[in-house]
């Protein structure tokens, strides 16, 4: 029975696909939520069509809808549902915004339901920046001096009155939406304009570039009581986005005043504003003095409370939610002690640092500078007993292909003025520029006054180099005296990078030679130890196994291990592009399989914003490295039964062999197979064996063999080249002058560092495979479809479950296909191939041996849970073999790709061979037209009311899509076009509009247009996939996403959405629930 | 050659010269000094919070108590400067440096501050005060919490020393003002029995319209003219401080409020003719969790003591007035109808949470009201 009696029913309002400021940490939060109402057994609801996380699995909420988190949707599930309550608080600012348009609207009285937690007005408050800057005046704290406008001539006026440089910033917006630096008129009436077009009242500010920035995470209960669960100091000062900077927690330059001081006004603020749960409060530091100012508050769980909730062991969103019940805090126990209370501050004994992942390499024409406004796609929190330690851990962690703060391929320049520059200039490679710095002689106060970062991370930094300076001179690992070997591993640097420095360039074998210094440290005694996070600085025993590796120690830990056999999961890591919340359901339910079965549960992750780093979901949490080296140390420790690494993506996938020669029992398929179907030449040989077809393909050194091959398979080709450094990206390449400008970038294509290149087949479906087998037979598998063609990244492709237009004879090849790799590859465990087909030909393009991104939306669908049978086979128990009824549905699942193009100025929003979405969503219908409609809508696509912008690019797109347009035109639908598309159109007898090109000089034209928001939907198909885009497409692309008008770039994608819209209006759309689908 | 980088006050042969820290029970650590070189022994006890370094080294409550900070990174703002405002250091809680000696993980030798005037280094090597660096403080700590605080020492340059039992020593009488010294010129006058007071009491006081005069902690003020009492804070065990127990007792007779804060929270319980004992850790932290007793007023405060009144042993005229979340200890008393309390906490902070600054309020208050 609940706290609060007339509460039995509660509402919780996810935040739909990841995307850039709103990625996996609500899924956590979410998923806590959910856990604590269950706890107190509520029946519970959840709206979320992103079907890839944890908390819209089985038995975490009791309902579950795969619909867009709109009001118009989350209306009708209120309808329907008639929830008692609603929580607004753990869907990021996708659930606060619907949730504060239901109550505007009416929508929440009207049904009687009850926000829990922090109100709706309270809400207000803190995001309406007028409001809150009284708010705060009220209780006189000071807040950065801004002026709230809604038009482009008072937005020039404030920034007058304040003085140049300002800031401006869009209301109600995360992630620092439209938001940046205006030195002139000039960059304000620019970045303004973009800033109106999302929202209708945007803040100008006086910039307090170079303050400190800080944060606090405080929670507060119904009685008034109120702690603050961590501080967190930001490595860059102001002017760089939380979200975008380094973050150490707790704070370290602050004396006890600044750390009281700001806490104590947080505190005041939250409770003057009545904020019941948590939120989040920043504050600009003055570096000189005690001066302060409240940057902004955030009524609900964030980013940084994810990270809060993992950095200290506290599980905020947890409490928050039984608090928006009615619980006080001395009312609920610590989950860490289990015998103190949920009322305190933990105290950390350790430090952690948050380290942004950027992936702007993906994406065309986007600036690599970094700024007032997010543009990173993941994070990832490592833990260590000093900076060095953990800021070493961590950029290792981001996966970039460094190995730390030294010791990488290094950025090298020897121009100081352009080290300068790139100081003061930041960009996604600052910290190394910094490394690169100190290595030049760069001194402290150099680097202070051209990054204003704190001197005390710099010296920290310094210490780094000095012990990369103090190595140098040794080429032996046996003459480093012990204690710089010990220094040196205290200071963060791994077997590779010590490594690194001793064979110099030498060209030894660099993996064998860390080999080396870890044995030899081994013998020596320099060696890790565990520690727990236990929240109360060892004051109080943990029951819980929450660990962390450090050198800065004598004795590890104890870690209860209750005499279980342990299984370790390796988990995914960062979120990146290709690379999200799927492997972490993946690995949750794998980790939850494993503990079913009666077995120890072993979980290696540090992605600060998944559930699989919730130290309950699993025996024991190691919040650590997915390195060999770190692995293998948890390994030692643990000696557990065996290894899974085929849930967590291509991290631990890429591990398989190494861990395998280690000595590590890998679970599932053998190392040997992983490595046959990775390994291009094998694969390629054992598919020609089997007499399966592949697209042709060849790895080449020299642009001679490059066209020499191309002519003989005819363009287009794809190319790729094997280490993505130069820019040159994996692209499709139309005609020779293509490939002459592709070679041109790939400029040190060499023996080695070869370009594949392969066939590309036009106009061919592609199919995805996902299946688990044993011991090479088929278990269970799944067979989708891509509604685009061959050619969009199978990430960014809208995949169809189970397929709707596919031949059975397709189907059948594709079945008898897998059955033969799964046998030739003795398959045990879960695996992924993609194929391609045309006319009932089918090529295979590429085989994982492990979980693909597509698992968890076919498990949703199918109602079959993939993992858990793949576990299974792995740990080596009795599975039965799903009935072949099971693949025969009365429902229709869509996958649809989440883009962030709007937070990543002037990238063009394109398709292409390399992914550029960053989250998905899955949704259901009774047909095909009714899921891919609640799809599209999920990922911010409208029904346009009137006016469709289209420019079709070629011929052949062009007759494509003509009877779909010809449906608009009958539906009322006003249509413009470019010229070609126009003209088109008129001589197929359906009127257009001609709207001219934006570098035409004349009216009407398209970029007037679309400012001016008369265009509700744009198509615009590019004329083919090569990198010379013309101007003008760009711009219509670019515009469509800067003044927020929905935009589709892909023939068979636009028809299908039209053919959807024409058929269903929004009314038609079934408010069902997943298990409603039967 | 580490040491530069290291710690740049000290020669590399110096710093590499490694220090043993050795517990009564026979443990044994091993690190490297950043501090004054002298083997000395102490009561090792540890201490959780994350900032207020210069705060605890100088919070005469830690005399004779080697410190053990947990938090790992110590030194990173450095020392502000040694300024004096209003008779009291502004920056510190006394005139000294008072822990016997400073265990730590690491040594940030590199300070950054705008307000530092020195490295924390300097600071006690011309305090003369040993500290180490490089200690598994974690270990230490879990140690410390599973077998309780012992005497342990600090050897440097194999010079041994005697295993001190600081609680058989009067620490207070160490602490404790000599002479009688008047702060601020308020209107209310509060006598301020001086068992080892930190100065941000004072500061608390004067900042209220108080003038406050500090007296020694054995004084008798019983025929002095004043309108309330305040009994502080201090080192060690206090059923040692009898003159002082004696003397509130006196007090108790008569009805000018009494406030009292950590061993004055004990001195009040025993002068009441409650008993205290000695915990088997303490409590030193900064997110120490209280509740008001019968209301739904929860507080994080800030901590430093190893004894505790047993609030069983309270007559039926007192009433608990804080409880210890984490463990149900007393954390404060008061008076059932007479306007006398105390807490076992510190609510004026420093270091630490300000969260039961009001306290202060509420004894003026009662000032205010027995004037009348």
């Amino acid at each position: 029975m609940s706290i609060n009696k007339k509460i039995n029913k509660v509402l919780v309002i996810g935040s739909g696909a990841l995307k850039i400021g709103e990625a996996g940490e609500f899924d956590y939060s979410g998923s806590q939520a959910l856990k604590a109402l269950k706890e107190e057994g509520i029946t519970t609801v959840l709206i979320n069509p992103n079907i890839a996380t944890v908390q819209t699995s089985e038995g975490i909420a009791d309902t579950i809808y795969f619909l867009p988190v709109t009001p118009f949707f989350v209306e009708k599930v209120i309808k329907k549902e008639k929830p008692h309550g609603i929580l607004l608080a753990f869907g990021g600012q996708t659930a606060l915004n619907c949730g504060v348009s239901l109550h505007r609207s009416g929508v929440l009285k009207k049904y009687n339901v009850k926000v829990l937690g922090t109100q709706v007005e309270s809400i207000m408050n803190t995001e309406d920046r007028e409001l809150f800057v009284q708010k705060l005046n009220e209780i006189g704290v000071k807040s950065i001096s801004s002026t709230a406008v809604t038009t482009m001539k008072d937005a020039k006026k404030a920034a007058e009155k304040l003085g140049y440089p300002v800031i401006i910033r869009a209301g109600y917006a995360l992630g620092g939406q439209g938001s940046g630096f205006c030195n002139n008129p000039e960059e304000l009436e620019s970045l303004a304009a973009k800033a109106f077009a999302h929202t209708p009242q945007i803040l100008v500010e006086k910039s307090l570039k170079g303050w400190k920035e800080i944060e606090y995470e405080v929670v507060r209960d119904k009685y008034n009581n109120c702690i603050t669960v961590c501080n967190m100091e930001n490595f860059d000062p102001l002017g760089i986005h939380t979200g975008e900077s380094i973050v150490i927690a707790p704070s370290q330059t602050l004396t006890n005043n600044e750390y009281h001081k700001l806490r104590e006004i947080a505190i005041g603020i939250v409770r003057h504003i009545g904020i019941v749960g948590e939120c989040n409060v920043q504050y600009a530091l003055d570096p000189k003095s005690e001066d302060y100012r409240v940057i902004e508050v955030n009524a609900r769980l964030s980013r940084s409370s994810a990270l809060a909730s993992k950095a200290t062991g506290y599980p905020l969103a947890f409490v928050a939610a039984k608090l928006a019940l009615g619980y006080g805090l001395h009312e609920l126990k610590n989950a860490v002690t289990q015998t103190t209370p949920a009322f305190f501050e933990p105290a950390l004994d350790y430090v952690v640092v948050k380290i942004p992942r950027w992936d702007l390499g993906k994406f065309r024409g986007v600036s690599k500078e970094i700024g007032s406004s997010m543009k990173s796609v993941g994070e990832v929190m490592a833990i260590g007993r000093n900076f060095e330690e953990a800021l070493q851990k961590g950029l290792r962690m981001i996966g970039q292909g460094m190995h730390g703060f030294v010791e990488n391929r290094e950025l090298e320049s020897d121009v100081r003025e352009e080290i300068e520059n790139l100081l003061s200039n930041p960009t996604d490679m600052r910290i190394f520029v910094i490394s690169m710095a100190l290595r030049h002689n760069f001194t402290i106060d150099e680097i202070h006054d051209l990054t204003k970062i704190d001197r005390w991370f710099l010296y920290k930094l310094k210490n780094i180099t000095d012990i990369h300076f103090m190595l140098s001179p040794y080429s032996r690992i046996e003459d480093i005296p012990k204690s710089l070997l010990s220094e040196s591993k205290k200071a963060g640097f791994s077997d590779f990078q010590i490594g690194r420095v001793l064979c110099k360039n030498s060209g030894e074998e660099l993996t064998g030679y860390s080999l080396k210094v870890r044995e030899y440290r081994k013998k020596t005694g320099v060696l890790p130890v565990v520690k727990q996070i236990d929240t109360l600085a060892a004051e109080f025993p943990a029951q819980t196994n929450y660990l962390y590796l450090t050198y800065h120690g004598t004795k590890n830990d104890p870690i209860r291990k209750e005499g279980k056999k342990s299984v370790i999961v390796l988990g995914s890591g960062a979120y990146r592009i290709g690379s999200s919340v799927e492997f972490d359901w993946c690995s949750v339910n794998a980790v939850e399989t494993i503990r079913k079965s009666g077995m120890r549960s072993v979980m290696i992750n540090y992605n600060p914003e998944t559930v699989s780093t919730d130290y309950d979901v699993c025996d024991a949490l190691y919040f650590d490295e997915l390195t060999y080296e770190r692995v293998m140390d948890i390994v030692e420790m643990e000696s557990p039964m065996g290894v899974i690494v085929s849930v967590g993506g291509q991290i631990p996938n890429n591990l398989a062999m190494r861990l395998h020669n280690g000595g590590v029992n890998i679970l599932g398929t053998t190392p040997q197979s992983i490595d046959q179907a990775e390994d291009r030449y094998k694969f390629s040989s054992m598919l020609d064996s089997q007499g399966i077809d592949q697209p042709r393909w060849k790895e080449l050194t020299t642009a001679r063999d490059i066209h020499k091959f191309t002519e003989e398979v005819g363009y287009p080709v794809l190319v790729r080249p094997s280490y993505v450094l130069s820019g040159a990206a994996m692209n499709v390449v139309s005609n020779a002058d293509e490939l002459d400008h592709f070679l041109e970038l790939a400029a040190n294509v060499s023996k080695q560092y070869p370009v594949v290149v392969s066939e590309f087949i036009e106009n061919a479906k592609e199919i995805e495979f996902d299946a688990v087998a044993r011991n090479g037979e088929l278990m269970v598998y799944a067979i989708s479809e891509h509604v685009e063609f061959a050619g969009v990244h199978s990430g960014d492709a809208t995949i169809v479950f189970p397929p709707q237009k596919l031949y059975l004879e397709t189907i059948r090849r594709v079945k008898r296909i897998s059955k033969k790799i799964a046998k030739e590859l003795n398959i045990s465990g879960p695996f992924n191939i993609q194929f391609l087909a045309r006319d009932n030909e089918i090529k295979v393009i590429e085989c994982n041996l492990r979980a693909s991104r597509s698992f968890p939306f076919v498990s949703k669908v199918l109602k079959c849970n993939l993992i858990e049978i793949a576990t299974k086979v792995m740990l080596g128990q009795e599975v039965e073999k799903p009935s072949e009824s099971l693949f025969e549905l009365d429902y229709v699942g869509v996958k649809a790709p989440q883009f962030s193009f709007s937070r990543l100025q002037k990238a063009d929003p394109v398709l292409g061979v390399e992914m550029g979405s960053t989250g998905e969503v899955g949704c259901l219908g009774d047909d095909y037209y009714e899921a891919i409609l609640n799809a599209m809508l999920s990922v911010g696509h409208r029904i346009p009311e009137k006016n469709i912008l289209l420019s079709t690019g070629p011929p052949r797109s062009k007759i494509e899509m003509l009877i779909s347009t010809r449906k608009l035109h009958e539906r009322g639908y006003k249509l413009f076009g470019t010229r070609g598309t126009q003209k088109f159109l008129k001589d197929n007898g359906i009127p257009c509009t001609l709207l001219h090109w934006p570098d035409e000089d004349k009216n009407p034209n398209t970029l007037e247009y679309l400012k001016n928001k008369k265009i509700d939907l744009v198509i615009n198909i590019p004329k083919n996939l090569s990198s010379g885009e013309l101007y003008n497409d760009y711009h219509i692309r670019r515009a469509a996403i800067d003044f927020n008008i929905p935009l589709i770039t892909n023939a068979r994608l636009a028809s299908a959405f039209i053919y959807a819209i024409c058929r269903l209006k929004p009314d038609d759309l079934a408010i069902k629930s997943w298990q409603e689908y039967k | 050659m580490t040491g530069k980088s290291l710690n740049p006050s000290l020669n590399a042969e110096e710093l590499h010269k490694p220090v043993q820290l050795i517990l009564k029970d026979g443990t044994v650590f091993s690190g490297q000094s950043f501090g004054y070189r002298q083997s000395l022994s102490g009561e090792i006890v540890f201490n959780t919070a994350m900032s207020g370094y210069p705060e605890s080294l100088t919070d005469p409550s830690y005399k004779g108590q080697i410190l053990v900070l947990t938090y790992p990174l110590i030194g990173n703002y450095g020392v502000p400067p040694m300024l004096k405002e209003n008779g009291l250091m502004r920056y510190f809680e006394s005139e000294v440096i008072h822990i016997k000696a400073l265990v730590i993980s690491e040594y940030s030798a590199e300070s950054s501050h705008w307000n530092s005037w020195k490295t924390l280094s300097r600071w006690l090597i011309e305090n003369k005060i040993p500290a180490i660096s490089g200690i598994d403080t974690r270990a230490l700590t879990v140690h410390l919490r599973e077998q309780g605080v012992m005497p342990g020492k600090l050897i440097f340059d194999n010079i041994d020393t005697e295993f001190v039992e600081s609680d058989k020593i009067n620490m207070v009488e160490k602490v404790s003002t000599k002479k009688v010294i008047s702060y601020g010129k308020g209107k209310y006058k509060i006598v301020l029995v001086d068992c080892g007071v930190k100065s941000n009491i004072i500061r608390r006081l004067i900042h209220r319209d108080t003038t406050v005069i500090r007296v020694p902690w054995d004084y008798n003020y019983s025929d002095m003219d004043y309108d309330a009492l305040f009994i502080s804070n201090g080192p060690g065990d206090p059923e040692i401080l009898t003159p002082a127990i004696e003397n509130l007792s006196k007090a108790l007779e008569g009805d000018k409020p009494v406030f009292g804060i950590c061993l004055g929270n004990q001195l009040l319980a025993l002068a009441a003719g409650g008993k205290t004992y000695k915990l088997p850790y303490g409590h030193r932290s900064h997110n120490q969790p209280v509740r008001m007793q019968k209301t739904n007023r929860c507080f994080i405060t800030s901590q430093n003591h190893g004894y505790a009144t047993d609030a069983g042993s309270l007559g039926k005229e007192w009433e608990e007035f804080f409880v210890n979340l984490n463990d149900n200890t007393n954390e404060g008393i008061r008076h059932k109808k007479k306007p006398f309390f105390s807490t076992q906490f510190h609510p004026e902070a420093s270091s630490g949470p300000t969260d039961t600054d009001f306290l202060f309020d509420d004894f003026i208050e009662m000032i205010k009201k027995s004037k009348k």
